[in-house]
């Protein structure tokens, strides 16, 4: 039997095969050769998941839409390094997930802004852009002095653990990461430590200028705080990034 | 009726459903269709120049060769064309030509700097984004800073020192202010007596019988102000303690009060919470020493350098 247009416009199974076919070669062309090639993501010391703070943090600035302004990717051209810094490396967001890349920048990128400003700077900055930056055009966000809902933050990282994000639930799990990021940081990962080291980073962090309450300002500005601040540059030569392309 | 239909040619498909129902079949534009075919050797072309089609665990490394870079061991090497290594080659050759600018920079002391118009101009047209991308965020364009935040830095009121070597070191390695909150050691009399001496010291107008009270507090063990604003309340910039004497308000925001009342509520505010915060980012890692030297002579060179 001869395989006609009329086939697959008449019988629905096949159509569906057809169009699922016809629609994962795109996705295979893209996607299978980033897990094939060696050298898609980087081999770089100090990327770490983010603390339960950082991580309820990241989830404001999704909430927010910051991604809709701001993108989280240092592309490797001269004029963005000179502004924002080193470019992204992939290992960068390897525990991002979703990822913050982004094309569209109405205001700077942020892949590197952790240490860039003080905490009081984002405070001021975040309740009203334009008491520090006159000309912008951000609006302002007051209403991150609210008290920081951090009782789900369990389940939340436990929802990124499912998603390969390394935190731990178990004393192997947690032997693990001692290996893989050293004690200090193993402990922050621990899902049934979570709440507790969120209120501890809060209280020690101090990010909101005030240490009687967690505020989503908090979790938000240690989340800003720790952009693109996990590999040291000093110890990466850059023709060992170069050669990863 | 179909028959009839059928005669009108290509532009039905030809199919009939429920006798009546049929398709019509109008030819996309040819220049549509050829359009469609150039982008798909558009896109082969593509895959083939650039680096991107993959084989196994590998790919084709495009046609543009190889490009040359210096290793961080100082040797010349090559990898095939990608992003990377063009922009570790430019970056690269723009440092070679700002190489005899910032070499002429760091050999030279600060005092001589300003007698070079060459380096003068290079350290106004290169600071100048350097200042707009990374200082003034917090201390506004032109340095003018912002009273309860961020010290301004075009005029000649230094916490921690306004020479060229005390700014560097600010620049380098970054400051952390701090002042112990007085509301629950001292009544709220004694931070009205000391908020009122504060006043007085700047010429502001203050009552004097309180002034008085503050400034036996100031210099006794209770508050133990002298610690460190020093006997003569002219700060010390070893520690970064404010200048108390003279008209620049920095923490306590007097020129933004409209009367006596609001300027005191400012000063006692200050004296009763205290401050955690006036915290300055260290931007060693961040920009190179020759890049902090640069913005050093910048930042003096604002107006208030000493």
């Amino acid at each position: 039997m001869k395989f006609t247009h009329e086939i697959l416009e008449t019988n629905a199974g096949i159509l569906l095969i057809a169009t699922m076919v016809a629609i994962s070669v795109g996705g295979l062309v893209e996607i299978a050769p980033l897990f094939l090639i060696d050298d898609t993501v980087e081999k770089v010391d100090g990327v770490r998941p983010y603390t339960p703070l950082e991580s309820r943090g990241r989830d404001i600035y999704i909430r927010e839409g910051c991604y809709t302004c701001h993108s989280q990717m240092i592309r490797p051209f001269r004029d963005e390094q000179l502004r924002y810094g080193h470019y992204s490396l992939a290992a960068e967001s390897k525990y991002d997930h979703p990822f913050q890349w982004g094309s569209k920048r109405t205001g700077p990128d942020l892949a590197r802004v952790g240490g860039k400003y003080s905490n009081e700077w984002h405070v001021q900055h975040l309740i009203q852009p334009k008491s520090v930056v006159p000309e912008s055009v951000m609006p302002n966000y007051p209403w991150l002095m609210s008290p920081l809902d951090y009782s789900d933050v369990a389940a939340r990282l436990r929802a990124l653990r499912t998603t390969g994000v390394p935190y731990s639930n178990s004393t192997a799990e947690y032997e693990a990461n001692v290996k893989e990021f050293g004690t200090e940081v193993a402990e922050t990962l621990r899902i049934d430590r979570a709440q507790a080291n969120l209120v501890a980073q809060a209280q020690a962090g101090n990010y909101d200028g005030d240490r009687t309450s967690v505020t989503e300002m908090d979790a938000l500005v240690a989340y800003l705080q720790v952009l693109g601040t996990m590999v040291d540059f000093s110890k990466v030569k850059p023709e060992d990034l170069v050669k990863y392309r | 009726m179909a028959d009839n239909m059928h005669k009108q040619g290509p532009q039905t498909t030809g199919h009939v459903w429920d006798d009546t129902l049929q398709e019509y079949n109008n030819p996309l534009p040819s220049w549509w269709v050829w359009g469609f075919y150039g982008t798909l050797l558009f896109a082969i072309a593509y895959w083939l120049v650039y680096p991107s089609w993959p084989i196994g665990k590998s790919f084709l490394t495009g046609v543009f060769g190889n490009i040359e870079y210096v290793n961080a061991a100082g040797e010349t090497e090559s990898w095939h064309w990608n992003t990377r290594a063009k922009l570790l080659k430019e970056t690269q050759e723009a440092a070679a030509q700002q190489k005899p600018f910032y070499d002429k920079l760091a050999a030279t002391p600060f005092d001589q700097i300003g007698k070079d118009p060459d380096l003068s101009s290079f350290v106004t047209s290169a600071g100048k984004p350097l200042f707009a991308d990374n200082c003034a965020a917090c201390h506004q364009s032109g340095g003018s800073g912002k009273v309860g935040s961020y010290p301004s830095l075009a005029d000649d009121d230094w916490l921690y020192g306004g020479s060229h070597e005390k700014i560097q070191e600010t620049v380098t390695k970054g400051r952390r202010g701090y002042m112990p909150p007085f509301g629950e050691a001292l009544a709220p009399a004694q931070v009205t007596a000391l908020a009122s001496y504060v006043l007085a010291l700047s010429g502001e107008k203050a009552d004097p019988a309180k002034a008085a009270e503050g400034k036996e507090l100031f210099h006794s063990h209770a508050a133990a102000c002298f610690y460190c604003h020093g006997d003569e309340a002219k700060g010390r910039q070893d520690i970064g303690s404010a200048n108390l004497t003279d008209k620049v308000w920095l923490w306590a925001d007097v020129p933004g009060a409209g009367d006596d009342a609001g300027r005191l509520a400012a000063v006692e505010k200050v004296i009763a919470g205290g401050l955690a915060k006036g915290v300055m980012p260290a931007w060693e890692g961040r920009l190179s020493p020759e890049q902090i030297k640069l913005l050093t002579v910048y930042v003096h060179e604002l107006g208030g350098g000493k």
